[in-house]
């Protein structure tokens, strides 16, 4: 290659300075062959692929607004008496962080604006990952070779969960305060170490004088220094992997179809990130969010109704109100199982979707790569249990909300949170079953287009006397866009006897496999869609039905 | 391998794939046909149209450019504390209006300029771009494997197990430095969480109004909030104390305080309850003065006050600890003792 | 804000009100007369008395027995004062319907307010207890609006939220908003401890106190309230602010990128 080119020098002086300059960068950073492979990359156009934009841009919005914010944000925790502008605060008692948010709010012009753009960017990139998430997750995009990215990406939603809640909890307000107050008892409850992390996190008891600086160093360096990594390394493998698509006329496995990234994708993806920061800068102009005046400085002693983290955390929040209180001492101990158990399955209930590609891979044995995105129908187990999830989750951030929920639609507080306890382990399985059976009776609607074509409305008599409606075949790109889906078949034991007569040990996670498998793929499971036989057999037999 | 399952009998053995056979027959009617053909817009034939969008992007961008002056006029002359009504959002700031109304439009109409430029006047002619299997070919994942194993032969890693014991055993314990340093992040818990202010003779002092009271204040169905005698806003240490001191004063009928011991600890019906509830922390008073129940904002746990506090409903594992009162010899309340059992969350060493 | 409320403390501004208040009732001085000054006119008041005597009869007697002393549909209103009644009624929770749910609720009131001091005067007259406050006690004008803040944070907010928008009590009970509620009608619930609110009485929560507190309610939590920020979503909150990120937000953006990813119109083939 290299000889190539000293062969045949290229005549710099004449080129135009664009050229110059990307020569004089290609000598040193080897672009060219970079921009060989990008500069031309198809994207697949579709709404849902954008979610991850939408992410990606108000992370990008966070970090510009948010560097704003420090030139003014002081975190510290010395007590001030307040003399700003805000005239309900005059002479209030407050720590240093709540005097300077007020004054970020009150007296630094377009402060106010930057602190709502950075706060409402922040609620959209956390609503924006969980839908992105469930995306992938239902139209199957997480399968081989992209369980990586999905880790990445599920770390970066936990992380974010916790970047935001430390930054909720910066302005020292008495909401968050509360928040840091329930993290804190939440810690405590934690066996054996749970007064030590306390003690260690808070720098002595609660709430001391320190948690402020703390959590500013996790919120602004730590947490986003390790996201800003794995925001990278997500884009880096979507480029790497080439993005997938959905199964339609020309579309296999083995190619991508869509636009090339000079120009129409650049054009689109980098507009998108102007609409975003547009849109979340109009809604921070009209739309007030965490007006920290109304809440006051954070005292230990005080507290309001209405007590909730950020929607994020609502989860958390729920599965602790739902929680029955139960503590068991023995031998001079106490085991916080009333807060301890909602901490457990905090963790349990977002790692099972975590994992969840993992679980699917091991019980399809499948080992190829996949980039035809399933619908969702067509995967019906899967889907069934991602709507099971994001019922649990729905639940229980109702749970989070109860008190709310109870005052607005005239309901006893303490009937919403049974309402809550019964539903986190009913409402799954009922989500589960009728989300099953529909995706099942989609199926079957498919077959019976294949089959027997689209309803087209035309009632036809027929001479003797029979009113029939008159099906039109199924053009050649949607035949092949019903059928392109693959289904498996239940994966079985084999024999347990060899030609020997010998008794061979079946081991139990085998069994697991194999009952699932048949719960996945089962015909229970799935509708087998129409074989060329059937096909052939209707359209060449007697018409259509 | 721990699977015994039978290879072909696994879902990747029963491949189904289509070939992009391109023409449908009997033998295969659900043949992929390919990419559909490309079909024009009217931007694409029509000269006219193509021009129209033109000025649609040009406008867009130059409206972006107008609402950034925009910005610029409002920062410069809207006083930041100018509030405006403005329907429906209310008695607004002028100036946060102004900006985030400017900065949206000017953001948004570059993005819905390049969107717009990008959707009608670009080609959009769908193009394929072929996929390459991640796996390395078998060559090259030898020629690692070779290599790998070359490298580690000639480190002999392998061989001098002394060297490889040792280097792993120094990885392993070096960061135990970082650990120990944790360590200056905060004092051991010891007792710190079983005592609080209160002492026998501590006037409750109303946090209204900073005065101490006597029974005769406290009516019933009445809720006040008190702190111990001493205890100041200004204290370096206000609120780590408050945190613990915190007390809530009720009084409710004697004839309708059930436990013996409640009514004992209180003072003709003046009772004393720590009012920070030992579920996660929350200060709890949600007082209701008829049913006597006090609810947690925080997670709902509610506690019965004329029953030694005890939990009825929701997430709190025991019942509020109770302050003993009495009356010093000037008629004012005061604490008996400090409270009995730790306040607030419980804890592992709480026992 | 400033001028409505500025008009509304103009010292003309009571007057407007007297002269209203006369010509809706003729003579109804009592309305803004500190109460032990009512009480010096004595044929004036065992007139009024006799007048709340007959409406109790009618609407109040069957609950709270004849002479106010309770049956098992309604407390004794023996010792309750004029305030509780002043209250009670003049947020026309009193008289109630006989089946009410959880808690009584704030609805239009049925009395015009020379019925309802005639009514207070007579339950006054049953036992002593706290008089309706005179509006030097509660008006707003002078009052120190910060300490207000932090008393209502330490009293006030636990129940009836940050700036006094409500909250959720147990078994359907509720701690209502306290938007735009007459100061007069806020001094006496504190005063009087209202169903399931604890009293805060002058020896726990003074009188000044007390009208800091309305000074702050009428600062943060009324018509003319500012909200720099814009919408103030229902002032609730997290939760508000979360639905209104996802549905708005990005719902918003959604609709966006749908516009985005679309594909353009193509030309009809003619």
């Amino acid at each position: 290659m290299s000889t190539n080119t000293s062969t045949q020098p290229r005549s710099r002086g004449k080129a135009p300075a664009g050229e110059r300059v990307a020569d004089w960068a290609d000598g040193r950073l080897g672009i060219y062959s970079l921009a060989k492979a990008n500069m031309r990359k198809i994207f697949p156009d579709h709404w849902s692929f954008m979610l991850g934009e939408i992410c990606l841009y108000s992370f990008i919005i966070i970090i510009l607004t948010g560097v704003y914010l420090t030139l003014f944000f002081h975190p510290s925790m010395n007590e001030v008496e307040y003399h700003g502008s805000y005239i309900p605060m005059q002479g209030q008692l407050m720590s240093e962080a709540y005097a300077s948010t007020l004054r970020i709010s009150f007296d630094v012009r377009g402060g106010l604006l930057i602190r709502q753009i950075h706060h409402w960017a922040a609620v959209v990139f956390l609503a924006g990952m969980f839908v992105h998430m469930m995306r992938v997750f239902f139209t199957g995009a997480f399968r081989k070779p992209r369980e990586i990215n999905w880790l990445f990406g599920f770390l970066l939603f936990v992380l974010g969960m916790f970047t935001g809640f430390t930054g909720y909890s910066l302005p020292d307000d008495l909401l968050s305060g509360t928040g840091v107050r329930f993290t804190q008892g939440a810690i405590l409850s934690v066996p054996i170490v749970g007064t030590y992390i306390s003690m260690f996190l808070f720098g002595g008891e609660f709430p001391g004088t320190d948690f402020v600086a703390r959590f500013y160093s996790i919120h602004i360096l730590l947490l986003p220094g390790i996201m800003l990594g794995l925001v990278v390394g997500h884009l880096i493998l979507v480029f790497y992997h080439k993005h997938t698509q959905f199964a339609g006329p020309g579309r296999t496995n083995k190619n991508v179809v869509g636009m090339p990234l000079l120009p129409v994708y650049m054009a689109k993806a980098g507009g998108f990130f102007f609409l975003v920061f547009g849109f979340i800068a109009l809604i921070a102009g009209i739309a007030s969010i965490n007006p920290i005046w109304n809440l006051g400085p954070y005292r230990p002693d005080m507290v309001s109704t209405g007590a909730q983290p950020d929607w994020y955390m609502g989860f958390a929040e729920g599965l602790v109100r739902a929680m029955p209180g139960w503590e068991i001492n023995f031998w001079g101990h106490t085991l916080v199982l009333g807060v301890f158990i909602p901490l457990v399955l905090f963790g349990l209930f977002l790692g099972v979707i975590a994992l969840y590609p993992f679980i699917e891979s091991w019980v399809t044995g499948d080992k190829r790569e996949h980039h035809i995105l399933d619908r969702p129908r067509n995967a019906p187990t899967r889907t069934a249990f991602g709507v099971a999830w994001v019922t649990g989750y729905m639940i229980m951030l109702i749970g989070g909300g109860n008190d709310i929920i109870a005052t607005h639609f005239n309901l006893s507080i303490n009937a919403v949170t049974w309402f809550v306890r019964i539903g986190f382990f009913a409402g799954p399985v009922v989500a589960f079953i009728i989300t099953k059976r529909i995706c099942l009776g989609l199926q079957r609607r498919d077959r019976e287009k294949v089959l027997h074509g689209r309803e087209s409305g035309i009632i036809k008599r027929l001479p003797h006397g029979e009113f029939i409606e008159v099906h039109e075949p199924l053009s050649q790109e949607a035949l092949y866009t019903l059928t392109a889906h693959e289904q498996y078949k239940p994966v079985e034991i084999g024999p347990t006897v060899d030609e020997h007569g010998v008794e061979r040990k079946v081991k139990g996670t085998e069994k697991l496999r194999a009952k699932l498998s048949k719960a996945y793929y089962g015909e229970e499971s799935q509708i087998p869609k129409p074989t060329v036989e059937e096909y052939n057999e209707i359209t060449s037999g007697h018409g259509h039905h | 391998m721990s699977s015994q399952i039978p290879e072909e009998n696994l879902p990747a053995a029963q491949d189904t794939a289509h070939g992009a056979v391109g023409v449908a027959d009997e033998k295969n009617p659900f043949a992929d046909p390919g990419l559909p053909p490309h079909e024009h817009r009217r931007q694409d034939i029509d000269e006219r149209a193509a021009k129209r969008s033109e000025r649609t992007v040009a406008l867009l961008f130059t409206v972006s450019m107008l609402a950034t002056i925009g910005f610029i006029a409002a920062f410069v002359a809207i006083p930041v504390d100018k509030i405006v009504y403005i329907f429906p959002f209310g008695h607004v700031s002028a100036l946060n209006f102004a900006l985030g109304v400017t900065l949206g439009v000017s953001l948004f109409t570059i993005g819905a300029g390049a969107v717009h430029w990008a959707r009608t006047l670009m080609s959009d002619e769908e193009l394929t771009d072929e996929r390459h299997a991640i796996e390395a070919e078998p060559e090259v994942r030898a020629k690692v494997m070779d290599d790998f194993r070359q490298g580690a032969k000639e480190s002999q890693l392998g061989r001098r197990k002394l060297i490889r014991n040792t280097m792993f055993g120094a990885l392993a314990v070096v960061p135990l430095s970082g650990v120990v340093l944790l360590r200056e992040l905060g004092p051991l818990p010891e007792d710190k969480l079983r005592h609080t202010l209160w002492s026998k003779g501590k006037l409750l002092i109303n946090q209204n109004t900073g005065e101490p009271m006597r029974p005769s204040d406290i009516v019933t169905g009445s809720l006040t909030f008190a702190k111990p005698e001493g205890l100041e806003e200004h204290d370096h240490d206000f609120n780590n104390e408050i945190a613990k001191a915190a007390l809530m004063l009720v009084r409710i009928q004697p004839e309708d305080i059930k436990d013996k011991r409640t009514m004992e600890w209180g003072h003709e019906g003046i009772l004393a309850y720590s009012k920070i509830c030992t579920h996660v922390g929350c200060p709890i008073s949600l007082y209701e003065q008829q049913t006597h129940h006090v609810l947690c904002p925080c997670h709902q746990s509610t506690f019965d006050l004329s029953d030694g506090a005890k939990v009825i409903f929701g997430p709190a594992g025991h019942a509020l600890p109770q302050l003993r009162i009495g009356v010093n010899d000037e008629g004012y309340l005061e604490a008996l003792s400090d409270f009995e059992e730790p306040v607030g969350p419980a804890f592992w060493e709480r026992g | 804000m400033k001028k409505l409320s500025a008009r509304r403390r103009h010292p003309a501004a009571a007057l407007v009100v007297l002269l209203l208040a006369l010509a809706c009732t003729g003579g109804l001085y009592a309305v803004f007369a500190p109460a032990d000054k009512a009480q010096a006119d004595e044929t004036a008041q065992s007139l009024t008395i006799e007048e709340g005597k007959k409406l109790y009869a009618v609407d109040c007697a069957s609950c709270h027995g004849t002479g106010g002393q309770g049956t098992s549909d309604g407390p004794s209103l023996v010792g309750v004062g004029a305030a509780a009644v002043d209250f009670q009624v003049g947020t026309g929770r009193m008289p109630a319907a006989t089946s009410q749910g959880a808690q009584i609720p704030r609805k239009k009131p049925v009395y015009t307010q020379a019925e309802i001091d005639a009514l207070a005067a007579y339950v006054a007259s049953l036992g002593a207890g706290p008089a309706i406050p005179a509006e030097s006690q509660y008006s707003p004008e002078g009052a120190d609006i910060a300490k207000g803040g932090e008393l209502f944070r330490n009293n006030c907010a636990q129940c009836h939220n940050f700036t006094g928008k409500g909250g959720a009590l147990t078994h359907g009970k509720y701690a209502p908003n306290l938007e735009d509620v007459d100061p007069k009608h806020i001094y006496e619930a504190m005063l009087t401890g209202p169903q399931n609110m604890p009293s805060f009485p002058d020896s726990t929560l003074s009188e000044q106190n007390k009208k800091d507190i309305i000074a702050y309610l009428d600062e943060v939590n009324s018509q003319d309230t500012e909200n720099p920020g814009g919408l103030e979503l229902g002032g609730l909150g997290p939760v508000s602010e979360g639905l209104f990120g996802w549905i708005f937000g990005l719902g918003g953006l959604i609709a966006v990128a749908v516009w985005v990813a679309a594909r353009t119109a193509k030309a009809k083939k003619s």
